[in-house]
Order: structure tokens, then C-alpha cells, then sequence
């Protein structure tokens, strides 16, 4: 019997080379994640080794707020008197103070170099370090600096010429002394851009307090070890300090870097689980079809004796062979894939991460082989089934068996998509994951199960509406002719269409929202802020400049505001200190529950609905509240907002506060102009305020919201080329579906040429076929996930989802796409088609 | 050389084999036949001797090797593909033993589907005759498998004619069917050479088949051997007999 599998899957192997496929792209996806994410994770970790090599133990300030950002966690200063207590500590050989800090260097055109997520770090020039002087000297005064290498690279500085950098300060310009590199020629360690400024002005530009040190380097004498140095030192200074050993630094940091990797992978095996579950509609499908095209030889195979379960034996066996070979294939390309994508991202920028060697994590070769296994027997379980079931007397019967009544899946499908949705609803509601994927999967294959059903009163109005000519309406006809078939395949289509569909509703609905909100609530004219490319600091400008925009003609009222992580009452909220709460009162339209909004005085806070709800405070009460530098101090509620989707989250505390701050610095600024005045006029005379500083843009308030919108459009791009697999297996899966019918027609075929149809009559009745398959499939898809896009929107309502939008333009493409895909796939079959020998089509003997 | 106006389908010297060397098997040695416009011809033959080469060679289904092949006013050989196609939809009609019809198309579609192929109109006043003549008035609408054999060849038939092309080729078309239904189709085939001038060549290797044709030509080894003129089956069953003796005296 195993022979006998063996002999036919090798037989029909052109057939099963395209369903195969789809678990090779499936499992390629699982395994080149798996390599992929644990490439970067050794080299980050290598990188980080690196980078506190010559590091035993770092003294820092202790934060007192725990910062989400590591690089705006200037929890505060150390003074030389804090080095040279650490330096007399026993077993120290040499403490150095750090000076470490955000420089932003712009670019010839005039544009704030970016990286693509190194940091861009100042720091000052310290003799003795892991920088090597490749060119020029150190800087030696105070207007001159020295570049890494990697940075001249970047900028096209050379030594001699002059560079500008944004600092606390804004534009400050330097002459190029020295560049310099690191160790086994490297331009820099991980694509951070480093410039090197003189002690003094480090100090004034990048921590703002002449003397100050962000942290102090140890290095331990021979035979102490870094552990044993930390605790001495901990014990030296006392617990305000924060002591780390570099090992434990280094293990940190990779570990933060790992675990955003971790979630990434996560991510992209949630993809490749999409693309995988589109794949066993393929592979279903294939069996399905090889088992109705068998018929009659495992009819015979029953009626010499065969047992059924040697039926289903055989098919299963057939599905273990193709899931192990197309694992197999799947696994090695995933290792090219992942090591593909990892140098793709080491080199985004130059060259910029060092890699570690690529390896292949057992996780990648262990859920390759389950995953592709798995798959494969799972979606070849009903047809083997079905094979079992097939009756010794078929083997005499002339015709096939005709095609059972729909009732069974019918009713399944129904009941499926309706547990599933109610779970799905359940999900949205209660804000849970798990609910919402099983309700997902569920209706999706509940859908499926009824699309037989749609499919023929559905495929016949697309069909009319493409089929004009003779070979139209036949492929028309072909194409309604097998229900089952063609709703697999188009199901299959559908559910990489429906997630995009969902997913663009739900963005646009964001869109349509935040555009409304903007619309209707806020009254600023302009908007003052900074972009700040991954997430890093920067784009934050002076309070001055906000009095110098009030005094500007044509300025009715402006206000700025600060923002950093507070601790209230314990709880880390979001603090925001606000230059003119009354001016923000009219410009918000905002309404107090209770209390007054007005200037907070030392001592007060004012709260939003919400966040007073949740820490159980009321105006009048007190809660203490800890900033980044400041102590910790009591403060009375002065006023609670009425609720408003613009400031949520919030605590407002008095300006006093804002040099207690990470970053004493405004990021974003309000302005309303007079009434009458022309805003681009306006525009105009702010913009030369912020001329020194490149970071900060002076926006009207629709370009301001399309900037902040347009965030989410690359969401959705990122999202659309995820899918995309799911939706080339789909296709492989409609070329597939295509290619057998063109195998079972040959003799109809045959016939449509002996009589005289031309190649190209033959390639349109293909087309037309395939086309109809593809727009049912998309059509389904766009219903499906239209309706769990407003489901979604629904039940995020209170999230700020104010508003529903469907994108029309968008789900138009997706159809136009569609057919174009339906005509992509059916070249191929077409082309087999048009060139089938006539003679041989038609002869019977 | 110029295409006979007088014959609907002509074939000279034809030399056709298949295969090379050792294997090569020439299935058309030398044949040169003509048929006359608006006649009935019967090609008989012992299996394998050539008869569906001679007519796919004939119908611009296969090549050939060397010599000419006609229809009409039409060179065959050294038309493509294009040309072929062409050929076949409007010069040619075909009726094979069996799975001559598309299961998705009523019979009307499917006996109008060589015009609808082509673009081209349904004389309807033709259809209505070769729809009458058939019998298949009240079965227009029905698909393939709601009709017997013997009115899927019906069907055929009128498809084949449906375009007035210049031959219909028919190979075995009573092959499948029983004896009564044989008899109306190839009592079609007949008449329509007889009342529409429609030429028809048929192949069959079935004597009492053969008897309805004008003239039969036999097949042996891939040449032409014998030719009976307004045959009746037991002309034909003889003839057979004596090529059958020939057959095992050259055997022997
Ligand atoms: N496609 C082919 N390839 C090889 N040999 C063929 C092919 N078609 C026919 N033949 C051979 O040509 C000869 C004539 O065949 P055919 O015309 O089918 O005979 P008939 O129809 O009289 O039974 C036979 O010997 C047959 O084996
Ligand atoms: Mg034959």
C-alpha cells in the first residue's frame, strides 16, 4: 500500500508541487523568522558586549520615575565630587565622568540626520576610550568637535569642515578636528552617530549644568571582580545611586533590544500562521480534487479488498510525504530568507550592525517540520476521509459521483460563523485577545464552509457581468460548475483580502476620527512641533520662543506645553506642564467638572474625568506625586476636566515643576490668531523663530493632523505587505484549482479546438474563469472584513473611535487587484491550455 | 496544382508516419482520394490501417509527412495554426464517437457553438431545417446529460452542419450507440448529403454503417485497396472478407 502512495504521489507530481508550495512559503515564513530574529538577537547581544568592554562598573543617578525611554532618562547629574568619592572607593583603578547626551547633527541639505533607530549620541572626548583618532586630533576648543566615523560617512563631513548639531540647545555650529573609529575598523559599533565635543561644552550642551556628569566609568584593579566593585561602591555612595556592573549593562540593554525582537517574531508568526491557514484551503483543496479525479481507482482498490482505513492510510501518507519534503525546502529557504532579510537590515544605513554568524535556532528546524507536517495531514484529513467513504461499486459506474447536497456544510458554516462572531464579538468587547483570534479563525472557516452555497447565485451575476463572449460565458459556466472547488479557492482569497479589509477599516476609521476631533475641537490655528524620528530625543524647543510667538503680530493666544512620566499616588501617568492652562481652556474647549481651570499654583495639579475616576482622587483632595528630578511632594486637585478625547491620561501640574523634568524643554505649541489675520501670513513670521532648529515645524492644523495621520498609513503598509503572502499563496491556489480543471477538460478542451476555437478564445475562457474565481473571492473577503472592521470600530468606540470610515477608493482597489491577480493566474494554466495537442486531447483508444 | 472546384476534399499522395528509426510506423502510405461535393463516402479498413489518420490529416487535425492536402479551394499543408483554426470552424465539421458535446452548454449552444466561436450569426432558417431534420426540436434546451447517446450524436450531427462547412468528417460516430439509434444518425448523415449537397466522409467498421454512404473506400496498411460504389452491406461484408483472405494469405 505505502508503495503504492509513494509510486502516486510521484506520479501526480507536477499537481502537487503548487499546493506544496503554499507550506513552503508558510514554513519559509515561520523558519526565516525564527533565523532572523535570532541572528540580530546574537548580534545585539555581541554589540552590547562591545560597547561595555572596557566598562566593569557604571555609577548613575538612581531615576525616581521609571523612563519608557532610555535616552530621555536623564534622571539627573553627577558632580566631580561624585567621581572622586567613587575613584577613593577600594579596588578601583580608574573613574572617569561621562558626559553622554543627545547631539543631532544636520545634514548638508539642511535636515537632522537620521539613523534607522541607533541613537545619535554627544559625548565628551575622552583620551583612552575604545575610539581610535583615524584623522585630525580631539577637539581642543570649544568650538570644535570630533566626528565618528560612520557620521562623516553619513554627513560627507571631512576634517577642517564646519558641522552643525542640535543639542539642549538649539544649532550650535563646530569645526570638524579629528575623525575616529573603533576597533577592527569600524565606523561605528552598532550605527549610532557619535560626535565628541570638549568637556566644558558637552557639558553645557548635552546636560545643561556646567560641571555635570551623566555617569561615571570604573575600572576595577586586576583581581577585583565586577561584582564585588559594584557592591563596594553601591555601599560608598548609598542607594540614590544606581551601580551596574558592565556585564549587567550590557546583558540588559540586549535583553530590552531581545525582547522587542521576541515581540516582532511573535508578530511575524502570527503572520505566517495567516499564511499557513490560507495554505490548508490550498492544500484541501488539491486533495480534494486528486481524490474525485481517483475515483475510480481507489473504487477498485475497495472492491479488491482494500480496508478503509488503508484508504485514508494512503491519502495521509501522501500528505506526510509533501509536508516533509515541502518542510524541508520551507526550512532552507527560511534560512536564506532570514539571513537574507537580517544582512538587509544590518546594512540599512551602511553597513551600520555588526552580524553575528547566521545560525538556525533548533525553534526554526522543530516548528518548520510540526508546522509543515501538521498542516499538510490536517487539510488532507477530509479528503482522505472522503476517499474511505467512496463505495466498491463506483469503480463500474460511468460518471462520476454527483455532487452531494450543500445542507450539511451549509448548516455547519452557519453555525460556525455564528459562535464565531459571537466570540469575536465577545473579544472586542471585553478588549481580549484570545476571544477575538479563535472567533476570527472560526468564522473565517465558518464562511468558507458557506461559501458553496453563495457561490452560485454570487459566481453567475460576476460572471455576467464579464462574460460577453462565447469563450466568457464558458468559462463562466466552468467556473460555477464546481461549487466546493470554487469556493475553497476563492475562501482561500478571501481571507488575506478580508484582514486588510478589516484592518484599513479600522485605520481609516482612525483617520476619519482623529480628523473630526481635530475638526471640531481644537481651535489652533498653527501647531509648533517637533518630529522626533524614532522616538529618540529631539524637536523640543525653549519656553522663550513660546513668549517670542505670543508677541508676534497676528498671534492671538499660543500656549506650549511639557510632558514626562510622573508617579501619582505610585501610578505612572503622564505629566504635562502647561505654559497657559487658560489659554489651552479656550483653545481645547475645555470644561471643568469641578473647579476652576486656571494657572495651577505651586502645590496644585488638575486631573481629566477619567484619571481622577481611576486614582479615586475629587477636586480638593491630595496625592503625592514624584518627577524625574524633583521630590516627592503632596499637591491638592485644583480642577478635574470634564471628559475630552484631546488630553486623556493626564496629570497638569504648575510650571514650577517643569525643571523638574527629564527634559525642561516644550514640545508641541498651540496658536490661535486673531480673528481676521491671515494664518499663512503668520505662518510666515513664526516660522523664522524656529529657523535655528530644524526639528521643529510650524504647521497648519490639517497638515499637522495629515502628519500625524500619516503614521497610520504605514500601519497599513506594513500590514499589506505581511498579507501579501497570505494572498500569493491564495493565487498559487486559484493557478492550482485552474491547472487541475485544465487537466480534467483536456478531452472538452480538445474538443473546443477541433471545432475550431482559436489559442486565444481558449486563454480568454481560462481568464475568464480564473477572474471570476478571483472577484468572488475578493468580494467575500471585502464583505467579511468590512463587517469585522465596523465590528471593531464599535467596540473601541470609548477608545476614540468616534467615527466609522470605509475606505471605498481603497476596497474599490483591492477589487481591481483582484481581477488583476485572476488574470496573472490564469496565465499559466491558459498558456497549457491553448497549447494542448488536439489530436491528443481528443483520441479515445 | 489547383484545388479541384468539383471535390469538396481531396488528398494527394499522402505519406504520413509516426515515430523514427526502429519504431517508426508509417500509418499513410501514398493515399490519393477525392471527394465529390455533396456525396456520402464510407472509410472501412481493419483496425489500425490508417482510417482516422487519413481523416485527422484530411481535417487539418494532424500533418503530414508529404504530399497535398485540399478542402475545397483551400490548401491544408502548410497552413498554421491560425489558419487551421480557421479552417476547422468554418470548412469542417466533426462528429467522434463519443464526448462530443460540452456538459455546460444546452444542446442549442452547443449546435451553435461553431458560429459562436466565429462571432457569427445563426441562419436560422438553416438551424430551423438541420434541428428538424435531426428531431431535436423539443430538446433544445436540455443539457448533455439529460439526453441518450443517441441524441448527443444528433446533437453532433446538427453542430457539424450548423455552419454548412465544406465536408463533415464523422470517425465511428455509431461507434457507442445501439443499433436503432445508430440508424437515425447515420440516416442524417444521408439525407444531408442527399437534400442539403452536404459532403460527408465517415469513418466505420461496421459493414451495415457503410451501406448508407454512396461510395466506400478500404484502408489496408495505410493505402487505398478497394472501392465500392452504392454498396450494399453484403457488398461490403464480402469485400471485407476477400481483403480479410488477402490479409492472412500475405500473413502466411
Ligand atoms: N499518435 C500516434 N503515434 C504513433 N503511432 C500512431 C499514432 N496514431 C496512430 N498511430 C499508428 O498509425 C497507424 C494507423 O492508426 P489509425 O489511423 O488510428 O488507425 P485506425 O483508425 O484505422 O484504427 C497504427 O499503426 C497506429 O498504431
Ligand atoms: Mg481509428
Amino acid at each position: 500500500m505505502l508503495k503504492a502512495t509513494l509510486k502516486s504521489v510521484l506520479a501526480r507530481k507536477l499537481r502537487l508541487v503548487l499546493s506544496g508550495l503554499a507550506v513552503v512559503l508558510g514554513v519559509m515564513f515561520v523558519s526565516g523568522s525564527f533565523v532572523l530574529t535570532d541572528t540580530l538577537d546574537r548580534s545585539f547581544k555581541d554589540l552590547f558586549a562591545t560597547v561595555y568592554s572596557e566598562v566593569d562598573v557604571e555609577v548613575a543617578v538612581k531615576p525616581k520615575v521609571d523612563q519608557d525611554n532610555p535616552e530621555a532618562a536623564r534622571a539627573g547629574t553627577l558632580t566631580a565630587d561624585d567621581v572622586k568619592a567613587v575613584e577613593s572607593v577600594d579596588g578601583v583603578r580608574t573613574a572617569v565622568g561621562d558626559v553622554i547626551g543627545s547631539a543631532r547633527p544636520i545634514g548638508e541639505n539642511g535636515k537632522v540626520l537620521t539613523t534607522s533607530g541607533a541613537p545619535r549620541v554627544g559625548t565628551a572626548w575622552r583620551d583612552g576610550g575604545q575610539e581610535e583618532m583615524r584623522e585630525g586630533h580631539p577637539p581642543r576648543r570649544d568650538d570644535e568637535v570630533a566626528i565618528s566615523a560612520y557620521l562623516a560617512e553619513t554627513g560627507g563631513f571631512q576634517v577642517g569642515e564646519q558641522v552643525s548639531v542640535l543639542t539642549l540647545e538649539p544649532k550650535r555650529t563646530f569645526t570638524v578636528a579629528g575623525i575616529f573609529g573603533y576597533p577592527g575598523n569600524r565606523a561605528s559599533l552598532g550605527g549610532e552617530l557619535t560626535t565628541a565635543f570638549t568637556e566644558t561644552t558637552a557639558q553645557q550642551l548635552l546636560l545643561g549644568t556646567p560641571g555635570a556628569f551623566s555617569g561615571i566609568t570604573v575600572r576595577a584593579d586586576d583581581g577585583v571582580s565586577q561584582a564585588v566593585l559594584r557592591d563596594r561602591i553601591q555601599a560608598a555612595l548609598g542607594d540614590a545611586y544606581q551601580v551596574k556592573t558592565g556585564e549587567q549593562l550590557a546583558k540588559e540593554q540586549a535583553d530590552e533590544i531581545g525582547e522587542g525582537l521576541a515581540f516582532f517574531n511573535y508578530v511575524l508568526l502570527g503572520f505566517a500562521g495567516i499564511a499557513l491557514f490560507v495554505g490548508i484551503f490550498i492544500i484541501l483543496n488539491t486533495f480534494s480534487i486528486i481524490v474525485a479525479q481517483r475515483t475510480r481507482e481507489l473504487a477498485l482498490l475497495r472492491a479488491m479488498g482494500a480496508s478503509r482505513k488503508q484508504m485514508i492510510g494512503s491519502v495521509v501518507v501522501e500528505a506526510v510525504v509533501i509536508g516533509l519534503i515541502a518542510s524541508v525546502v520551507g526550512l532552507g529557504a527560511g534560512i536564506g530568507v532570514g539571513a537574507l532579510l537580517a544582512n538587509v537590515f544590518s546594512t540599512i544605513g551602511g553597513g551600520s550592525l555588526h552580524l553575528a554568524g547566521i545560525a538556525v535556532p533548533p525553534s526554526a528546524i522543530i516548528s518548520s517540520f510540526a508546522v509543515g507536517i501538521i498542516v499538510t495531514v490536517l487539510a488532507a484529513l477530509l479528503p482522505a476521509l472522503r476517499a474511505s467513504r467512496i463505495a466498491p461499486v463506483a469503480a463500474l459506474r460511468e460518471a462520476a459521483t454527483p455532487d452531494r447536497p450543500l445542507t450539511r456544510l451549509t448548516v455547519a458554516g452557519g453555525a460556525l460563523s455564528l459562535v464565531g462572531g459571537g466570540m469575536l464579538g465577545f473579544g472586542f468587547a471585553g478588549g481580549s485577545l484570545w476571544p477575538i483570534l479563535s472567533g476570527l479563525l472560526l468564522s473565517f472557516i465558518g464562511v468558507a464552509l458557506l461559501t458553496p452555497l453563495i457561490s452560485r447565485p454570487v459566481v453567475s451575476l460576476i460572471g455576467k457581468l464579464l462574460a460577453w463572449s462565447m469563450p466568457g460565458t464558458l468559462g463562466r459556466r466552468n467556473s460555477a460548475r464546481n461549487p466546493r472547488r470554487t469556493a475553497i479557492t476563492a475562501a482561500a482569497l478571501m481571507v488575506g483580502i478580508a484582514l486588510i479589509t478589516g484592518v484599513s477599516v479600522v485605520l481609516t476609521s482612525a483617520t476619519t476620527s482623529i480628523t473630526k476631533v481635530a475638526d471640531t475641537q481644537i481651535k489652533a490655528d498653527l501647531i509648533i512641533s517637533g518630529e522626533s524620528t524614532n522616538g529618540q530625543a529631539g524637536g523640543t524647543f525653549g519656553p522663550d520662543r513660546v513668549e517670542k510667538v505670543l508677541a508676534t503680530p497676528g498671534v492671538e493666544s499660543a500656549f506650549g506645553w511639557y510632558n514626562d512620566g510622573v508617579l501619582i499616588d505610585g501610578q505612572r501617568k503622564f505629566g504635562t506642564v502647561v505654559t497657559d492652562v487658560p489659554a489651552m481652556e479656550r483653545i481645547f474647549g475645555l470644561t471643568s467638572t469641578s473647579g476652576t481651570i486656571s494657572d495651577l499654583e505651586d502645590g496644585e495639579i488638575g486631573l481629566d474625568e477619567a484619571t481622577a475616576t481611576a486614582l479615586n482622587l475629587r477636586q480638593g483632595g491630595t496625592a503625592t506625586v514624584q518627577t524625574t528630578k524633583g521630590e516627592q511632594r503632596a499637591y491638592t486637585v485644583a480642577f478635574v476636566l470634564a471628559k475630552t478625547t484631546l488630553v486623556a491620561d493626564s496629570v497638569f501640574l504648575p510650571r514650577s515643576t517643569a525643571d523638574e523634568f527629564a527634559l525642561a524643554q516644550v514640545n508641541t505649541a498651540f496658536v490661535k490668531t486673531d480673528p481676521g489675520a491671515n494664518v499663512a501670513d503668520v505662518r510666515k513670521s513664526i516660522e523664522p523663530l524656529f529657523a535655528d532648529n530644524p526639528e521643529v515645524s510650524v504647521q497648519d492644523l490639517s497638515s499637522f493632523v495629515r502628519q500625524q495621520t500619516a503614521q497610520l498609513d504605514t500601519v497599513l503598509l506594513m500590514i499589506q505587505i505581511l498579507l501579501a503572502l497570505a494572498i500569493l499563496i491564495a493565487v498559487l491556489g486559484v493557478i492550482n484549482t485552474l491547472a487541475l480543471s485544465v487537466i480534467e477538460r483536456t478531452r472538452e478542451l480538445g474538443l473546443l479546438r477541433a471545432i475550431g476555437m482559436r489559442r486565444a478564445q481558449v486563454m480568454r475562457m481560462i481568464t475568464v474563469e480564473s477572474v471570476v474565481i478571483s472577484v468572488f473571492g475578493a468580494l467575500l473577503g471585502l464583505v467579511v472584513g468590512t463587517a469585522l472592521g465596523v465590528a471593531a470600530v464599535q467596540a473601541l468606540k470609548d477608545q476614540g473611535f468616534t467615527d466609522l470610515g470605509i475606505p471605498w477608493m481603497q476596497l474599490g482597489s483591492y477589487l481591481l487587484i483582484a481581477a488583476g491577480v485572476g488574470v496573472v493566474a490564469a496565465i499559466l494554466p491558459a498558456i497549457r491550455a491553448a497549447r494542448l495537442n488536439v489530436l491528443q486531447a481528443i483520441s479515445y483508444e | 496544382m489547383t484545388g479541384n472546384v468539383e471535390s469538396a476534399a481531396r488528398a494527394v499522395d499522402v505519406w504520413k508516419s509516426y515515430g523514427t528509426g526502429e519504431a517508426a510506423v508509417t500509418a499513410l502510405a501514398g493515399v490519393s482520394v477525392e471527394f465529390d461535393r455533396g456525396r456520402f463516402t464510407a472509410i472501412m479498413g481493419p483496425s489500425g490501417s490508417g482510417k482516422s489518420t487519413l481523416m485527422h490529416c484530411l481535417a487539418g487535425l494532424d500533418t503530414i509527412d508529404s504530399g497535398d492536402v485540399w478542402i475545397g479551394a483551400t490548401k491544408v499543408n502548410g497552413l498554421r495554426d491560425k489558419g487551421l483554426t480557421e479552417l476547422r470552424r468554418s470548412q469542417v465539421g466533426f462528429i467522434f464517437q463519443q464526448f462530443n458535446l460540452l456538459p455546460t452548454l444546452t444542446a442549442e449552444e452547443n449546435i451553435t457553438l461553431p458560429l459562436a466561436i466565429g462571432g457569427q450569426k445563426v441562419d436560422r432558417a438553416w438551424f430551423d431545417a438541420v434541428i428538424d431534420t435531426v428531431g431535436l426540436r423539443d430538446r433544445l434546451t436540455h443539457r448533455p446529460t439529460q439526453l441518450s447517446g443517441g441524441q448527443q450524436q444528433r446533437v453532433a450531427c446538427a453542430r457539424a452542419l450548423v455552419a454548412r462547412p465544406e465536408v463533415v468528417f464523422a470517425d465511428e460516430p455509431t461507434g457507442n450507440l445501439d443499433s436503432r439509434s445508430g440508424a437515425e444518425v447515420l440516416g442524417f448523415l444521408r439525407r444531408s448529403a442527399h437534400e442539403f449537397g452536404q459532403t460527408v466522409v465517415m469513418v466505420t467498421h461496421d459493414p451495415n454503417a457503410a451501406s448508407y454512404a454512396d461510395r466506400v473506400i478500404f484502408l489496408a496498411d495505410g493505402r487505398i485497396v478497394r472501392e465500392l460504389h452504392d454498396p450494399t452491406a453484403a457488398a461490403v461484408l464480402d469485400t471485407m472478407k476477400v481483403l480479410d483472405g488477402d490479409d492472412r494469405l500475405v500473413v502466411a
